[in-house]
């Protein structure tokens, strides 16, 4: 947050420096898993790191940020610490859930990271009510919840949002358009032209915006944001963008057209960023190559606390089943 | 004492239901209700639960929702998880099945998967039962599904006064509860519990004490088991009666006492036999006691078939009362082999 009230060279290095890390983070997950250092269910955010970039900056620790298994690069812009993040993907106890929840279950509510859901559509149901606890108390706090194209062909999301707009909830439903619902195109699932015009048919403020495009991402969730906590009620923001890792980890992706895949490469969001970053005159080459190797060695260490902890003791399968005890 | 303060009040189902919200409401500000129809401008709800309620709280506390069964429990997950204490209102339990993803992927879950970080303090109260001619999607007993899902608790009462306080348990307790009330006997009264009264979960009841066969269910048939054991009574038969209250977690203590003790045990649930609650029961008291039983555990259940229409179908369908009677008969003829 306060990155910058408003658009300009620092705005756009905070969103840089926030998907740079997701870049760097998602590089050296595949690598480990290529290599077999780490054996774990992957879903690679390559591609959308503006996205998540371009709405944290305008988020409070405090607000709360509902995702899915696809959300590593989510959970990072929201301030996930590296350290817990490793080691829950290792499955230690030094993790962020202990090692009982794993890649997509990540939580972490001192950053407001409150659900990471395996469930297509699972999380806007739950969104509206942080949401409406958030009102109720009169805080000033908003949610947002992330979810992907294939989520808006789900009850819930529909339920969702008729219930959100009825409310006026102070929650900003962030579709990451990234044309493919697992292994099917956008078109060959969804009626709909685009996934904003779906706001319209619950009376909701619907918004679509490049999301590989700093500038936009930033303004158009900036927007949402603001209008969220002034109880001026949600905002469905569409933000198209693309998957270059397909759905899995491994994912062939033979069901991507070779053309659409090359296009959608010649409009890769980071090198793009990076040259406006420096064309800003926001920061140098030496700058960026300074952050580099500072996430670099933060992440080095992040790694070795995962891998140097130990595996959950196999007391703990029967703890956090209930606030206390265990069922009988 | 006057006589007036020592005669017994008496008290519905209903009423017991709604003492237990309006309690809750006027205790503490986090809790609040949220369900069909359940604001005075929409009647106070479909069984008058909460008729009055959002006159008294608000509108804010007490609200009216969309017909949106996944919306509706999703908000009470997400509201749970910020600190709230909500009380989700599904109509009924077939609706349940609409809000499977957020009951049991998510608020029995979060606890877990969170590694003990995110608690899901909500109550969802509900209400089925066959009997009333409401057929195969308003009257199915379901919860045993839900005791099959670790991280959630389920609870069924049979009398108003236990209803009231098991009521305020669950939604005073840090976990998920599904709370499951009879459709049928919603205007069946009983004796009146005092004010704050709380019961505990996961205890069972001993509600009539026995020493020849232990009758052990929860909800409608315990009436019908305890008007059985004083009946047979008079046969000289000693029937002890066991209220689970909380099927799950289960009271396998309490169980396994009275079967200790009268070696002969009934199970008994309104639900369909095969796969329920019953089998659960019945293999515990094997596991435990196989050595002393003096009889088999019998099951006495509804049949396996979707709850009819017909009122002669309907009745077929439902377990019945002389079944409890010749299942009670039937562990003490064994005790001839024995």
């Amino acid at each position: 947050m306060s990155a910058s009230a408003e658009w300009g060279p620092a705005a756009l290095l905070a969103v840089y420096r926030k998907a740079l890390l997701i870049q760097l983070v998602d590089e050296r997950m595949r690598s480990l898993l290529v290599s077999g250092r780490l054996a774990a269910v992957y879903y690679s955010p390559r591609g959308q790191e503006i996205v998540s970039a371009g709405i944290a900056v305008h988020l409070k620790p405090s607000d709360y940020l509902v995702t899915t298994y696809r959300g590593i690069h989510d959970q990072l812009a929201k301030g996930m610490p590296l350290k817990l993040l490793c080691a829950e993907y290792y499955g230690k106890a030094t993790g962020a859930c202990k090692g009982k929840g794993g890649p997509m279950h990540i939580t972490h509510p001192a950053a407001g990271i409150m659900v990471t859901t395996g469930v297509v559509g699972g999380g806007l149901p739950i969104a509206n009510g942080l949401a409406l606890a958030a009102q109720l108390k009169g805080e000033d706090r908003v949610t947002v919840c992330c979810f992907g194209d294939g989520a808006s062909n789900i009850g819930a999301f529909h339920e969702s949002l008729n219930m959100a707009s009825l409310w006026k909830l102070p929650v900003i439903f962030l579709c990451q358009n990234n044309g493919y619902g697992e292994c099917t195109r956008y078109d060959k699932s969804t009626t709909a032209a685009h996934i904003a015009d779906r706001a319209a048919a619950y009376s909701m403020r619907g918004v679509r915006v490049d999301g590989n495009d700093p500038e936009a991402m930033w303004r158009a969730a900036g927007e949402a944001v603001e209008r969220a906590r002034k109880g001026e009620g949600p905002t469905l923001l569409e933000a198209n963008t693309f998957r270059f890792m397909g759905h899995y980890f491994g994912d062939p992706g033979a069901y991507i057209p070779k053309d659409e895949y090359a296009a959608a490469q010649a409009r890769d969001p980071m090198p793009a960023c990076r040259a406006a970053v420096l064309r800003s005159g926001a920061a140098s080459e030496a700058d960026l190559t300074a952050l580099e190797r500072e996430i670099n060695a933060e992440l080095d260490q992040a790694l070795a606390f995962a891998t140097e902890s130990a595996a959950p003791d196999v007391s703990e399968i029967d703890r956090d089943i209930y606030a206390s005890g265990v069922a009988a | 004492m006057s006589p007036a303060a020592t005669a017994q009040k008496t008290i519905s189902f209903t009423d017991a239901y709604r003492l237990a919200l309006d309690e809750a409401l006027g205790a503490d500000p986090t809790v609040f209700l949220l369900g069909e129809d359940i604001g005075d401008e929409e009647g106070g709800g479909v069984f008058k639960v909460t008729k009055g309620l959002s006159t008294k709280y608000g509108k804010h506390r007490v609200r009216t929702t969309p017909i949106s069964e996944e919306a509706i429990v999703g908000a009470a997950v997400g509201a749970a998880l910020a600190g709230m204490r909500p009380v989700a209102e599904i109509m009924l339990m077939n609706f349940v099945t609409v809000a499977m993803d957020q009951i049991v992927n998510h608020a029995a879950k979060l606890r877990f998967m969170s590694g003990g970080q995110t608690g899901v303090p909500i109550t969802i109260r509900t209400r089925t039962g066959a009997g009333a001619g409401t057929a195969g999607q308003h009257s199915d007993m379901l919860e045993a599904w839900f005791a099959h899902v670790a991280g959630m608790k389920v609870v069924v009462p049979s009398t108003p006064a236990d209803a009231m306080g098991l009521l305020t348990s669950c939604i005073f307790d840090d976990d998920p509860c599904l709370f499951i009330e009879d459709s049928l006997t919603r205007a069946l009264t009983g004796p009146a519990p005092p004010p704050g009264h709380r019961v505990p979960l996961g205890r069972a009841n001993v509600s009539h004490e026995g020493s020849d066969v232990s009758v052990i269910g929860y909800g409608r048939p315990i009436r019908d088991a305890l008007a059985l054991a004083e009946r047979l009574k008079g046969e000289g038969i000693s029937v002890e009666v066991v209220d689970l209250r909380t099927v799950s977690p289960l009271d396998t203590e309490t169980v396994l006492k009275s079967v200790a003790k009268t070696r002969r045990a009934v199970v008994v649930h309104e639900a369909p036999r095969s796969f329920g609650v019953g089998a659960e029961v019945t293999a515990r008291i094997q596991e435990h006691l196989y050595d002393s039983l003096a009889a088999p555990v019998l099951r006495v259940a509804s049949r396996d078939v979707p709850v009819p229409f017909a009122k002669v179908l309907e009745q077929e369908y439902l377990y019945k009362p002389a079944a409890i009677e010749a299942a009670i008969r039937r562990t003490l003829d064994s005790k001839a082999r024995r």
